[in-house]
């Protein structure tokens, strides 16, 4: 099985007529995930090929019974888009639209939190279950079904890993991609606890990079008796300090966040930390 | 995107925030002036977005027009940190009793923009936090209710300042939060701010840095942009939506996504090479992109071989190897590569570079073991 996506969630993408969204759409149908609705303000009563398109998020759950929203829109119009689908009641939420600017976001997070919504990303490539659902942009193709949690902050570098695991034979239950901001929804730490309770994930990798102090959390949570085998690498060994690496939350500040920091904190926690992505498979055996 | 202590300190004053009377010159004749329309004893500060201007010479105090002339010549023109001098601030200078720092950031952990006071202002802050972390005071702000009176005055009572100067540091401290609100900072901060012999607090210095993806809310932000303070490798990177960052070494990185470019860079130093920079070319890796990153890696003299890493999932990767071998007809490059393509159509990509004589790598150490030969070696 999974966490928080499966054949059975329903989506609803907002910005579905755009170039991505579209895109992104077709390739989701084509996985076999159930994309019930799209909203796009001023394209109510449209179709994007099979599914049907709503002026506002409201009108699309009521019409189809959405359970997540996964957005799509262009950055300056993305905190609204999170704050109207937390308003229609979608529980879950997923923005892949990166640029949202982080005082927007410390606004953002809290009202979500009280609606009870749970936020992945924003700036993140979304979930994928294999062989069940796939909500955003990882490519379907490079992973199987199988007992390995992956969570990650990057894109690419998550597909990397994803890529890795299945050629060496190792399948995936689910993966899911937080995103690299410095303010954003679900931590490495909300993951962890899922993937503890999900029973058919046997194993968790999880893939860090340089700042801020999440990976030090998980670290320490995995440390008090986490009950599964916990593989991890972090990105940016090699980054300066001062400097940002293309996330807005890639950043060493003040000698906090740094790569060293953080892989000595999962290895004390007994977390086997990787010198590179390819070695993940072997950590897991 | 920083802005200049000249710009930043405009800011403040709009903000109803107490500087010095002062103005920004270009020319050491500009600065004599100003320091003439001032009268008395002057600062000439150089502006740069760099810390460490103060050690490097880079602020004097003038007692005469004559004076601030000379200061002003030999700060226009100097290299801080690598940092060009095209411009001086000269200010009045201030009698000075007694020196705090005052700034506003967020906190990532808190979600929340946190202010934090020192007693000891005036010099590095992180010095100060990590020589005597407990004269570091730091307070909240939740966004929702936004800044509160009585949190300043428990700050004001924490870094025992007088009495008298309450009000006024309320006032500041009310301005420095609308500035950072209203800019959408990641910091905005005063050091040191001041009480002078005359009793008044004043924002001697000011940083202002803001987010970049905020930018498209302050349009009259973005033309404050100073380009000579970015390399042109730089601007050219920006000017094409590319992430780069310029490194010490001689491997030249070319990579689609942050994390897997930070990997990349690891994975070289692990095998004994130095990575020459960060680029992350964003998602496509169409051939216009690809051109662009690849003149901005080769303007860097040091680059002894390249590193070409896209993993293309959903991308073709043949269409990739197209974009690549285009890029190289029109920017002509002639030392080592190699290029790895993971994704739809890999075979027919390497194949097409293969034939164009590129060195091809299926896996990522690999690759990574072929471009730290080809550039000679591991150190």
């Amino acid at each position: 099985m999974s966490v928080l996506v499966d054949q059975h969630t329903r989506v609803m993408v907002q910005g579905i007529t755009g170039r991505e969204g579209l895109f992104h759409t077709r390739q989701m149908i084509a996985y076999g995930t159930q994309v019930v609705a799209g909203v796009t303000p001023g394209k109510g009563g449209e179709w994007a090929d099979s599914v049907p398109v709503f002026d506002t998020c409201k009108l699309a759950v009521e019409a189809t019974a959405a359970n997540c929203a996964l957005i799509f829109v262009p950055a300056r119009f993305a905190a609204d888009a999170m704050l109207e689908a937390a308003d229609a009641g979608l529980p879950l939420i997923v923005c892949i639209s990166e640029g949202v600017p982080v005082q927007d976001m410390m606004l953002v997070r809290p009202y979500l939190d009280k609606c009870g919504a749970r936020l992945i990303g924003p700036n993140c490539p979304g979930l994928l279950t294999p062989g069940g659902a796939k909500v955003g942009i990882i490519p379907g193709h490079i992973a199987s079904v199988g007992t390995v949690g992956v969570v990650a902050r990057s894109g690419t570098l998550t597909y990397e890993v994803l890529h890795a695991l299945k050629q060496a034979g190792l399948g995936t239950s689910t993966c899911v991609g937080i995103g690299g901001d410095p303010v954003n929804g679900t931590s490495f730490l909300d993951v962890l606890k899922l993937f503890e309770d999900d029973p058919l994930t046997e194993k968790v990798v999880l893939i860090g990079e340089i700042g801020g102090r999440d990976e030090e959390d998980a670290a320490a949570y995995i440390a008090n008796n986490y009950g599964k085998p916990v593989a991890a690498f972090i990105a940016g060994q090699s980054a300066p300090a001062g400097k940002r690496m293309g996330h807005a939350g890639a950043i060493v500040e003040g000698g906090a966040g740094t790569a060293s920091e953080k892989i000595a904190a999962l290895k004390a926690a007994g977390v086997r930390v990787a010198r590179h992505p390819e070695e993940l498979p072997a950590l897991l055996a | 995107m920083k802005l200049h202590e000249y710009q930043a300190k405009t800011i403040f004053a709009e903000h109803g925030i107490a500087i010095p009377r002062g103005r920004v010159a270009d020319t050491k004749e500009q600065a004599r002036d100003i320091a003439k329309e001032l009268g008395g004893r002057v600062v000439v500060k150089a502006q740069v977005l760099v810390g460490g201007r103060g050690k490097a010479g880079g602020v004097k105090v003038a007692d005469t027009p004559a004076a601030a002339l000379k200061h002003a010549g030999e700060i226009l023109g100097m290299q801080i940190k690598d940092l060009p001098v095209r411009k001086v601030l000269v200010d009045e200078a201030a009698a000075i009793k007694t020196e705090i720092y005052f700034g506003i950031t967020n906190d990532r952990s808190a979600r929340k923009p946190v202010m934090i006071a020192s007693a000891s202002g005036g010099i590095d802050i992180e010095e100060v936090a990590a020589q005597t972390p407990e004269k570091i005071i730091r307070e909240h702000v939740d966004p929702f209710l936004g800044l509160r009176d009585y949190q300043l005055r428990h700050i004001a009572s924490m870094i025992d300042l007088p009495r008298e100067h309450w009000a006024a540091f309320a006032k500041i401290a009310h301005g420095l939060y609308n500035v950072y609100k209203n800019t959408d900072a990641t910091l905005a901060e005063i050091n040191p701010l001041v009480i002078t012999e005359a009793n008044q607090l004043v924002a001697l210095d000011g940083k202002l840095v803001v987010d970049d993806n905020a930018l498209y809310k302050h349009p009259e932000l973005e033309t404050l942009r100073d380009s000579d303070e970015e390399t042109p490798a730089e601007t050219e990177a920006r000017i094409h939506g590319l992430s780069y960052v310029a490194l010490d070494g001689e491997i030249g990185c070319m990579v689609n996504g942050a994390g897997l470019a930070m990997a990349t860079m690891d994975i070289i130093q692990l095998y004994g090479g130095r990575p020459a920079n960060f680029l992350d070319v964003g998602g496509g890796a169409g051939a216009e992109k690809v051109a662009a990153a690849l003149r901005i890696i080769l303007r860097d003299s040091k680059v002894k071989a390249l590193l070409i890493n896209i993993f293309g999932g959903i991308t073709r990767c043949d269409e990739v190897a197209r974009g690549v071998l285009t890029a190289l007809e029109t920017v002509g490059a002639r030392l080592p590569m190699v290029v790895r393509l993971v994704g739809t159509n890999e075979e027919e990509g390497r194949k097409l570079l293969a034939d164009a004589h590129m060195l091809t790598a299926t896996s990522l150490a690999d690759a990574a073991q072929k471009v730290v030969a080809a550039a000679g070696g591991a150190r």
